[in-house]
């Protein structure tokens, strides 16, 4: 159930953001999610794609640090308070919250929220066991 | 191996004795031959016959390299132009070039004393030596090359520059040895790592690497990364060229100076005083056999200490311990001497944290200030900024536990800091001068 996300260390000067989506275009690689985290001098683009392997091999050629990791990505219940209704549960388990992203999933019009979880495995049993949907990677890549 | 062993192993008094002898006749010759040390010596108020012991050394003045610049081009040949068979010089990117030339017999004292500095780094006949120094006017290649040949091994004359076709030259031919500079050596397993080629499958096994200086966390890094054993070999061209002073392969710690001829001294650089004997400060040179350029008291900015301790190699020359820097890299950054050697210690001492590395001095207000810029890797990445702005924080509170200075670390995308192929540059200083 999880989704696999990768990380890009990005310097914060003009045009490398543009660098990472060209080089991607280039090699037929489709972006899904992404979301990006800066400071004043660096960012961390992450980015949800339909060819993992491909847009790692892709980037590091082109010089880019790349990381892998394992995120979760939970459907949002379509109503006021849908969101507050995952972060409770997750709360009053004490699940820690490293960073989360959201996006629109194009068929059924429903937010999904990615998370990003210090003990993924934990997260998604609480998570199924309150009845939240956990969508997995493959729905996500194809979107 | 020793490859001389009547004059590596000569007891302490003899070697003395040999050096004293040495000095006298080169301080006689330089003040016959050489106006420039004769009006010199009468400034000090001292004749060549006054100087009785080694002790009395210290009451001869200094050499600078200005006056190399001063007296450019021959102006410090001891012999006329028709003995000297050989003129290198160095770059000159910051005043005139130091030129230095060499008779026959410097040449023949040159080619032994990088015969022994190939043997006690453990090369020997049947090794294929890859010598990536620079050929030209530079006096790493050529000065690398004769001593290469003496020992009887192949000599591949590479040069600098053409890193693929290096690593190329290195598959296909065989090297066992390599010499270059280090940040060139980790440099090359880099382009092999990007090229696809396992460097550990070559067969290198040693690497004579010098040329700038290097810290002790990148010889363990190099020894890894490249799969060979590491040995730090010394020389400046105004003292020989390369082959001044090398570890040997038993003990890679310090570097023997071939003191049948040279004298090394150790010096505060700010008061000139001599320093007791294994205090570090800056290294001073007497040529004691040269013949074409003798220098008397060379400057040489470097800093280091002499190790007295006998060394299990059973060398009894005297090692100067690895280089930490020069007196003239060093920085004044808010009255802190800084070396640039002591930033890469800090970071080679982080875990993940590459020795690429720039330093960038600036003045805002009235107040210097010192950005380090470090390299992202794929080991140090995190895809959380607290991560990465912890490792920051680390490497900043490093420095300025060792240091005392602060400063700001800057974290870049990988190979953005420029590679050289000769020697790094590690500093760009924006202050107004």
């Amino acid at each position: 159930m999880k989704v696999t996300q990768i990380s890009i260390f990005i310097e914060n000067k003009s045009g490398r953001l543009a660098e990472v989506s060209r080089v991607l275009g280039e090699k037929g690689v489709n972006i899904r999610a992404l979301s990006l985290a800066d400071t004043s001098d660096f960012g961390i683009l992450r980015l949800i794609v339909d060819n993992t392997d491909l847009a790692k091999a892709t980037l590091k050629e082109c010089g880019f640090t790349v990381s892998k990791t394992e995120v979760v990505a939970v459907e949002v219940p379509d109503r006021p308070g849908g969101l507050a209704s995952i972060l409770d549960i997750l709360d009053k388990a004490s699940v820690n919250v490293e960073y989360m992203y959201a996006f629109v999933e194009r068929s059924a019009g429903n937010a999904v929220i990615i998370f990003r979880f210090d003990n993924v495995d934990d997260a998604i049993r609480i998570l199924q066991e309150k009845g939240m949907t956990i969508l997995p990677g493959e729905r996500i890549y194809g979107i | 191996m020793i490859w001389n062993d009547d004059f590596e192993t000569l007891p302490r008094e003899a070697i003395e004795s040999l050096q004293l002898r040495r000095l006298q006749q080169t301080l006689e010759r330089v003040y016959a031959t050489v106006p420039f040390y004769r009006k010199r010596f009468e400034k000090a108020g001292v004749k060549p016959n006054q100087v009785k012991s080694l002790a009395d050394l210290r009451r001869l003045p200094f050499t600078l390299k200005q006056d190399m610049r001063d007296n450019y081009p021959y102006g410090l040949f001891a012999v006329p132009l028709d003995q000297i068979v050989r003129i290198h010089a160095s770059s000159g990117t910051t005043g005139n070039p130091t030129v230095v030339g060499y008779t026959r017999r410097d040449l023949d004292n040159w080619t032994e004393m990088m015969a022994r500095s190939f043997a006690a780094a453990g090369a020997h006949r049947g090794d294929v030596i890859h010598n990536a120094y620079g050929y030209g006017l530079f006096t790493g290649g050529l000065g690398a090359h004769y001593g290469a040949e003496k020992i009887g091994a192949s000599v591949i004359p590479m040069s600098g520059g053409n890193t693929k076709k290096q690593l190329m030259i290195m598959q296909d031919f065989g090297s066992t040895v390599l010499t270059c500079t280090p940040s060139y050596c980790l440099y090359l397993a880099e382009v092999a790592a990007e090229e696809g080629i396992d460097i550990h499958s070559l067969k290198l096994e040693i690497g004579i690497l010098g040329a700038e200086p290097w810290s002790e966390k990148m010889r363990d890094e190099i020894q890894e990364k490249v799969g060979i054993k590491a040995i730090d070999i010394y020389g400046l061209s105004e003292i020989l060229g390369p082959g001044v002073g090398i570890e040997c392969i038993e003990a890679q710690a310090g570097l023997h100076i071939w003191e049948d001829h040279f004298i090394p001294e150790i010096i505060d650089p700010e008061t000139e005083a001599v320093l007791p004997l294994g205090e570090q400060g800056e290294l001073v040179i007497t040529t004691i056999t040269k013949e074409g350029i003798p220098m008397i008291r060379y400057r040489t900015r470097d800093i280091t200490r002499i190790i007295a301790e006998p060394c299990v190699c059973g060398r009894t020359h005297r090692r100067l311990e690895r280089m930490s820097g020069r007196s003239d890299d060093m920085l004044i950054i808010r009255g802190v001497n800084v070396f640039p050697s002591q930033i890469e210690s800090v970071l080679m001492n982080i875990d993940g944290v590459e020795p690429h590395y720039l330093l960038i001095v600036d003045r805002e207000e009235n107040l210097d200030t010192l950005e380090v810029q470090v390299e992202v890797n794929e080991r140090t990445f995190s895809d959380e900024i607290k991560v990465l702005q912890q490792m920051s924080r680390t490497i900043q509170e490093a420095i300025k536990e060792m240091l005392g200075i602060s400063c700001r670390v800057r974290l870049v995308e990988p190979k953005t800091i420029t590679r050289s192929e000769g020697k790094a540059r590690r500093v760009i200083d924006n202050r107004p001068k």
